[in-house]
């Protein structure tokens, strides 16, 4: 069995589960009510008119945030196959991963002291 | 007698048969019992929302000491029934001022990564969706795509409140995958494997024995990103009235809720199978493989029920404590029991003896942890108080 034929019954769900949320949205349309009216469609502020834009920019923390998040979960994808191979390799390995998760770690001891965690 | 204890497998291969009988062509049976296969995953997954709606609504009532719903027949129980009758009949409300692609793309997208994780979730040997050989790799893959229809909800609604979750779901969401993510790959350093199937082979001890603390760390982070109580900060009601989700009505609220409730139900088995050792239940499964399935909804109903439990005991958290709790607490600790996991692999190749030195390990760790905390729990209460603020703002 080649790899890809694997993936045929995850294509197949795919597919299903993407018809499932159209299927029961178009049956809601079929059987709600449509009157909308200016009270209705206002935005939602428990009751009080709404100032000023809501399309503000993200705060540049979120950056660092996302920086340190993408350095993590690029160490855990490539942590996997060094877990499922753990077996077969030497010691040389653990203290390789070590030494990888130890920088890592020193990463985020930086992003921690320069108070890049700190949420203000 | 082998039909009856393996009827589920023996069911598949008799339709199958049936079909080449009738001189259907090999991919088109392969495509048949695909679709088959995919339309029973997915009434599985919205059978959850029927199940732990009322299930919710009980446990929780009876936790507070009141009845909880009583009137839908029987004993409330058909109250999701009722839920989704009105659902389906009101109206649709789209705020002028929205975004209304994006308004109405989320809705679709958020049910999508919830239902995809059951393609690899086990229910026994050979009752699964796809046994990959990327299983649980496909599951973290597949849900992240949850924060990106959150951000959209938000953003699409243009409402202060939706946006203000938005910017706590992306805190959140990504503050409580990595430690989520470190605590799976101890396991697959234990099992060998990524496959969800092999990992359940793999335990001879359940997980959950063998490291508490990735067990612990990972229910912790699994009730962060099914967004429950007392980590649901991304829908506070009393802060937030209902964050996303507050310009949505009718069909379109029901797909969040829906999505919430596959969720849980998503993350209760792959606790199970993680941790709890799947379909597994002390040789059970080798006696009656018929039974392996309700094997996995008993240990899944369990999780939720815990879930629940949580959700009656705990008050909700602050945010920054929230995500430095993520950050500073659990992403260490996970860390510190991957490289104890790989230490203990290399020692000993025995199983019962990785799983003893792991446990040893395990609960060393939890003691160090708890006297540190501790120690610095009480430095900073006796500390004076500029310097208190200071650490706590560090």
């Amino acid at each position: 069995m080649t790899l890809l034929s694997d993936y045929n019954f995850i294509g197949v769900y795919i597919v299903v589960v993407v018809i499932f949320p159209f299927i029961a949205l178009g049956l809601a349309w079929l059987l709600r009510p449509k009157k909308p009216n200016p009270t209705k469609t206002d935005t939602y502020e428990c009751g009080l008119q709404t100032i000023g834009d809501t399309w503000v920019q993200f705060r540049a923390q979120y950056f660092i945030y996302a920086l340190v998040f993408v350095v993590f979960d690029i160490e855990a994808v490539f942590l996997f196959p060094w877990a499922v191979a753990y077996d077969q390799l030497t010691l040389w390995a653990l203290v390789e991963a070590i030494l990888f998760l130890g920088i890592l770690t020193v990463g985020l001891l930086y992003a921690w002291r320069k108070g890049a965690l700190r949420w203000q | 007698m082998d039909f009856i204890l393996n009827l589920w497998v023996e069911l598949g291969a008799w339709a199958q048969g049936l079909l080449n009988s009738w001189g259907v062509p090999e991919w088109g049976v392969n495509l048949i019992s695909d679709i088959v296969g995919a339309l029973i995953l997915l009434i599985i997954a919205v059978m959850a929302v029927i199940i732990f709606t009322p299930m919710e609504r009980k446990v929780i009532a009876r936790m507070q000491d009141r009845p909880g719903p009583n009137r839908v027949w029987p004993y409330g129980l058909l109250q999701a029934l009722a839920d989704a009758i009105k659902m389906l009949t009101k109206e649709d409300i789209v705020p002028r001022n929205s975004d209304r692609a994006l308004h109405m793309l989320a809705p679709l997208i958020v049910a999508i990564p919830a239902f995809l994780v059951f393609a690899v979730l086990p229910w026994g040997p050979q009752v699964i969706g796809k046994d990959l050989n990327v299983g649980v790799l496909f599951i973290v893959a597949v849900g992240s795509i949850h924060v990106l229809a959150v951000v959209i909800a938000g953003w699409g609604s243009n409402n202060k409140f939706g946006l203000l979750s938005t910017f706590r779901a992306v805190n959140q969401l990504l503050a409580y995958e990595i430690p989520m993510v470190l605590c799976i790959l101890t396991v697959v350093l234990f099992a060998k494997t990524m496959s969800t199937v092999g990992i359940v082979e793999a335990q001879t001890v359940p997980y959950f024995v063998v490291t508490p603390v990735a067990g612990m760390i990972f229910l912790i982070c699994a009730l962060a990103e099914a967004n429950r109580s007392p980590v649901d900060l991304l829908e506070a009601d009393s802060e937030m009235v209902a964050g996303y989700m507050v310009e949505y009505s009718g069909m379109k609220f029901a797909m969040f809720f829906i999505a919430e409730y596959v969720n849980i139900f998503a993350v209760a088995i792959l606790t199970s199978t993680l941790f709890l050792g799947g379909y597994k239940f002390f040789g059970l499964e080798a006696v009656a493989p018929i039974l392996t399935p309700v094997i996995v909804f008993v240990k899944a109903v369990f999780v939720v029920f815990c879930m629940l439990w949580f959700r009656a005991t705990f008050p909700r958290m602050r945010f920054d404590h929230l995500v430095g709790f993520a950050w500073k607490f659990l992403v260490p600790l996970a860390l510190v029991n991957l490289l104890l996991g790989a230490l203990v692999v290399k020692l000993t190749d025995n199983v019962w003896g990785q799983a003893g030195f792991m446990l040893l390990s395990n609960i060393i760790l939890i003691a160090i942890t708890g006297i540190l905390v501790n120690r610095i729990a009480r430095q900073l209460r006796e500390a004076p108080a500029i310097k208190r603020i200071a650490a706590v703002e560090r």
